[in-house]
């Protein structure tokens, strides 16, 4: 039969066709979700610049599409638990880190790194913090972004007579968001297709009800998800939702981003990323769109870092330190940041090269207290931050504020944290 | 030592030997594998197969869950939509073709051409057909349906197909007096609206394969049963009616199998289509399981809903192999 | 033309149209150009064919379409081989309990995937074959056999067993007689398997995404899903990689579609 004697060489096609890397050549792998737009282009700064300084080495951007990494966060996590790691990966700071990576032994510790590059002189030691466990930091931070801010349409709400000042209460939203309903405008922009969208709302609303200590408190078990302060910032958080755009469950929160830019809605409670994308739209900073710290956030900076680590056992961990060194460079982090619209994680970048918004967050992050975000994996464990956007799910839909703030509660225990 | 002449007798089961051995590893110590993981404490990246003590602790956590009873929920829904809508169409199709006609060949064809496509190529494109703001419902302005309903003074249609949070014909007052415990349900039980554009997705890619099993059993069916129903004066819907459809009923329950064990594991076309919906109005168990599993890394949980899964799977795949090896022994 | 034949072709021909709509979607929609495509648009021809959105949805989904080549054609070919061995001896070769142990092997066509997903990807890993086509391969071979082994026994079992007896009155063994008796009788149950498995192997998606975490090794359905799920790929891109990613399995329907569908038609899948 002709068919069999094919099928050893079709075999061997197959295992061609899986490894068709050469050994020889010096390489290292490096994992991000980045691949769209300017996150992809900012991500092209850093790798340039390793490709630049070693051009012998074989740079494998294992980037994976599908946005916030919802599709690379399978692929990172069957391949660690295979022994099969990349030489280094994209995380958040916080219980992301710890509670995927460091607990059970994925990453090296950076601390030589940090010690012979100078870093602990160069980053805020609160952040230092952040990464560290026992002393021994895991992660190179390369961007700040700002969670709690409120974007808004400048035009659209000066046509309505309204102008903003440096700070907007709940109250003046909810006015201004009732003047805009006689208008048939949509106050809250939104785009939940992926529920962490309308979850950044909610927590900017819950860290602008409860304020910084007590929305700390619910990460340390001090504070549990049925206090009535809690409870009223879901209240609020309802009450936002209220008037939002009524096609957000068909839309990506970028394609809310234009809406906002379009003047469909006026308001747009969402991360600083958004930033990058209005500027890629075309829009000016301070004229087409302005910004303010999420109602009652005034003096809280919501933070989300992007870091990379160091595998443990990394296949090529010369080439990976060394990609790490090149990502907590100054020039390196200015560059990286100008184009992904964020701050940088060393003190020391050159201020000046920053628009408006960039210097007010910078500012914002000096003098306010730097918290963790939720829906980014920072503050709590990965488990809880699934049953987080589960019961956001739902409740965007049922509105049940108990039900919601009684399964926060409950997951809040099992994740091992809450009262 | 073996006793070659056992060999000789048995050279039929040495042949079957590797099949038998894959499948004993692959199916069956892999089930059993999974079903130890839903009772075991791992539920992060950490590997830990220490068993949950009370045992039944994931299982009891699932059931309460309202996203799973969400899912449980929508795979009987869809399972009932999708089934009898390709079952209905595709035996009308067969219908159809089930006589001389010009063409035949191609009608064939072209309505089992989805079946060679896959559910992530054409659930890329129906997420476009269903998009609110465009597709289906440009139709209702481009036909100026809108239109007359706007000058009657009625709401233009415009519907959130997959994003319609709605769930309709709710029946938990019914539950809720006809089950003890009926009214602790977290979640509405009725028809997610949103599940329908998926229902109709899945009908087109499958309808076209039902009707090639109908019109295998439509060639099945003699000349002079046709002419014997006729001559009973029997016209020709009823003849389908009384005669060749109750005939078909083997088929009918051979095709409904196959479709059912296409809907309780469905995931492709959803993940691809509308992924978990608005208020889980779409999700389904087999999204559960992936979501825990590799995004959650709550390990116990995923192999948990996998094992109800398999569970829903063997009450329908069971007792028809049973059957139908039975009545073949005899 | 009488007027029921005219009811029956508007109703054939209006179910045509409908069955054709999102494959006239995703086709007009790879011609368009990055600029005229839009959802207001989307049921509107395009003004002037455009390549663009093919070229660049073949640059970036060719690698992954190499893959699912790579991977169909070797995991096709031995999953129908095994079958065909298997159904040989559950028609030809009975022997007790060889009834029983069909039924058990053909379980494994039923059962959902993902009940053995984690305990697949383990084991893949312990034998280090996780994350590469070979792996792959395996693992749509083994969840093969169950139902190429369903078609070729359904489709043995019309074979005379009387052939069978001839062969072996002239001394030919069990595995002779299938070289020499069988196997030539076989075409056109092959050519079922081979088209159901290519079809199937080549439209899946959960073992592709679990299995093969790189992206480089990746099939092609996995890709275009990444394709379409990242915000930054313009729409007639998506659409005309879906029509890339479709190609291979609609071209294998329109050519050899007919076999399959008179083996379909004449009970090859049915237990």
């Amino acid at each position: 039969m002709r068919i069999l004697k094919l099928l050893p060489l079709l075999l061997l096609a197959a295992c061609q066709g899986a490894s068709d890397q050469t050994d020889t050549e010096k390489q290292v792998e490096v994992f991000t979700w980045w691949t769209s737009g300017s996150e992809a282009t900012a991500l092209e700064t850093v790798l340039d610049a390793y490709r630049g300084a070693y051009p012998e080495v074989d740079l494998i951007n294992a980037s994976v599409a599908g946005g916030g990494g919802s599709a690379a966060r399978p692929i990172l996590q069957t391949r660690l638990l295979g022994g099969n790691p990349p030489d280094s990966w994209q995380t958040h700071h916080g219980a992301e880190l710890m509670e995927y990576y460091v607990n059970p032994d994925f990453v090296a510790s950076l601390r030589d790194l940090y010690e012979a590059e100078g870093w602990y002189e160069l980053f805020a030691p609160s952040l230092i913090d952040m990464v560290s466990r026992d002393g021994e930091p895991y992660l190179v931070i390369l961007n700040l972004h700002r969670s709690n801010t409120l974007w808004y349409n400048k035009p659209l709400l000066a046509e309505h007579g309204v102008v903003i000042g440096d700070s907007l209460s709940l109250e003046e939203l909810l006015g201004i968001a009732e003047l805009l309903q006689s208008a048939n405008i949509p106050a809250m922009c939104m785009g939940d297709t992926g529920i962490w969208a309308t979850g950044i709302m909610f927590e900017n609303t819950l860290v602008g009800t409860v304020g910084p200590e007590r929305y700390l408190g619910l990460w340390d078990g001090t504070v549990s998800f049925t206090d009535p302060d809690v409870m009223a910032a879901i209240e609020n958080y309802g009450r936002l939702l209220d008037y939002q755009n009524a096609d957000h469950a068909a839309l990506s929160w970028d394609q809310a981003a234009k809406k906002l830019g379009d003047g469909d809605c006026a308001f747009y409670s969402m991360g600083d990323w958004v930033y990058g994308e209005l500027i890629q739209n075309g829009l000016e900073e301070n004229v087409d769109f302005g910004w303010v710290a999420h109602p009652g956030s005034d003096g809280t900076f919501l933070l989300v870092t992007d870091g990379f680590t160091l595998a443990k056992g990394a296949p090529n961990p010369t080439e990976a330190l060394e990609l790490l060194r090149i990502m907590g460079d100054r020039v390196v982090q200015e560059d990286f940041n100008l184009i992904k619209g964020s701050i940088c994680a060393r003190t020391d970048c050159d201020r000046s090269r920053f628009g408006p918004y960039l210097q007010w967050s910078m500012d914002k992050y000096a003098e306010g207290a730097a918290v963790p975000t939720v829906i980014h994996g920072s503050a709590a464990p990965p488990a809880f931050q699934q049953a987080l956007n589960d019961a956001l799910t739902n409740f965007v839909v049922q509105r049940d504020p108990l039900a919601f703030a009684e399964t926060l509660a409950r997951e809040a225990r099992a994740a091992g944290f809450g009262q | 030592m073996v006793n070659p002449h056992w060999l000789v007798r048995n050279k039929g089961l040495l042949f079957l030997l590797p099949s038998l051995l894959l499948t004993a590893i692959f199916v069956y110590g892999f089930i059993g594998t999974s079903f130890f993981y839903s009772l075991t404490n791992w539920r992060t990246l950490a590997v830990d197969l220490s068993l949950r003590d009370p045992l039944w602790q994931t299982y009891t956590d699932m059931l309460a869950m309202p996203r799973f009873q969400a899912d449980l929920r929508n795979t009987l829904v869809f399972t009932v939509l999708f089934i009898g809508l390709a079952v209905g169409i595709g035996l009308g199709l067969a219908i159809l073709l089930d006589r001389q006609i010009a063409g035949r060949g191609f009608f064939r064809s072209a309505f089992l051409f989805p079946y060679a496509l896959s559910f992530i190529v054409t659930g890329v494109v129906w997420r476009w057909i269903f998009n609110p703001e465009t597709g289906i419902n440009l139709f209702f302005d481009i036909l100026g349906i809108n239109q007359v309903l706007e000058s009657a003074g009625m709401r233009p249609l415009s519907p959130g197909w997959t994003t319609d949070p709605e769930v309709v014909l709710s029946v938990n007052q019914v539950l809720a007096h006809a089950l003890p415990g009926g009214a602790t349900f977290q979640i509405e039980w009725g028809i997610p609206v949103a599940l329908i554009p998926i229902a109709i997705a899945a009908t087109w890619q499958l309808s076209g394969f039902v009707m090639a099993m109908y019109l295998g059993g439509l060639g099945g069916i003699s000349r002079q049963v046709r002419d014997a129903a006729r001559i009973d004066g029997a016209g020709e819907f009823r003849m389908y009616r009384s005669v060749i459809i109750p005939m078909l009923t083997p088929i009918t329950i051979s095709t409904a199998i196959i479709l059912l064990h296409v809907s309780l594991k469905i995931f492709d076309l959803v993940f691809a289509m509308s992924g978990v919906g608005p208020g889980f109005a779409t999700d389904v168990p087999a999204i559960f399981v992936f979501e825990m599993m590799f995004k959650a890394a709550r390990y116990n949980l995923g192999a948990a809903a996998s094992i109800v899964m398999l569970i829903a799977s063997c009450l329908i795949i069971v007792p028809y192999l049973v059957h139908t090896f039975r009545s073949r022994e005899t | 033309m009488s007027l029921k034949r005219g009811i029956l072709w508007f109703t054939l021909g209006f179910a045509l149209i409908l069955y054709a709509l999102p494959v006239y979607v995703m086709t007009i929609n790879g011609f368009k150009d990055a600029s005229s495509v839009s959802l207001a648009t989307m049921w509107q021809l395009p003004g002037r064919a455009s390549l663009g959105g093919f070229a660049e949805a073949w640059a970036m989904l060719s690698p992954n379409l190499r893959n699912s080549l790579v991977m169909v054609i070797p995991a096709a070919l031995l999953s129908s081989i095994i079958g065909a061995l298997n159904g040989y001896v559950f028609s030809k070769w009975r022997f007790r309990g060889s009834e029983v142990l069909f039924a058990l092997l053909l379980f494994g066509f039923f059962i959902p995937y993902q009940a053995i997903l984690l305990p697949l990807v383990r084991f893949l890993q312990w034998i280090s074959v996780y994350g590469t086509l070979p792996g792959l391969v395996l693992t749509h071979v083994v969840y093969g056999i169950s139902v190429t082994t369903l078609i070729f026994r359904n489709f043995y079992v019309n074979i005379p067993g009387s052939i069978v007896e001839a062969a072996t009155v002239d001394g030919a063994g069990m595995v002779e007689t299938f070289w020499r008796v069988m196997l030539p009788l076989s075409l056109p149950a092959f050519a079922v398997t081979l088209i159901f498995q290519f079809t199937n192997i080549w439209n899946d998606f959960l073992f592709g995404i679990t299995v093969v975490p790189n992206p480089r090794a990746q099939p092609v359905t996995i890709a275009l899903n990444n394709l379409s799920g990242s915000f930054s790929v313009d729409w007639n891109v998506v659409m005309a990689g879906a029509v890339i990613a479709a190609l291979p399995t609609a071209v294998v329907y329109i050519g050899l579609g007919k076999f399959f569908v008179r083996g379909l038609v004449s009970g090859a899948i049915k237990a």
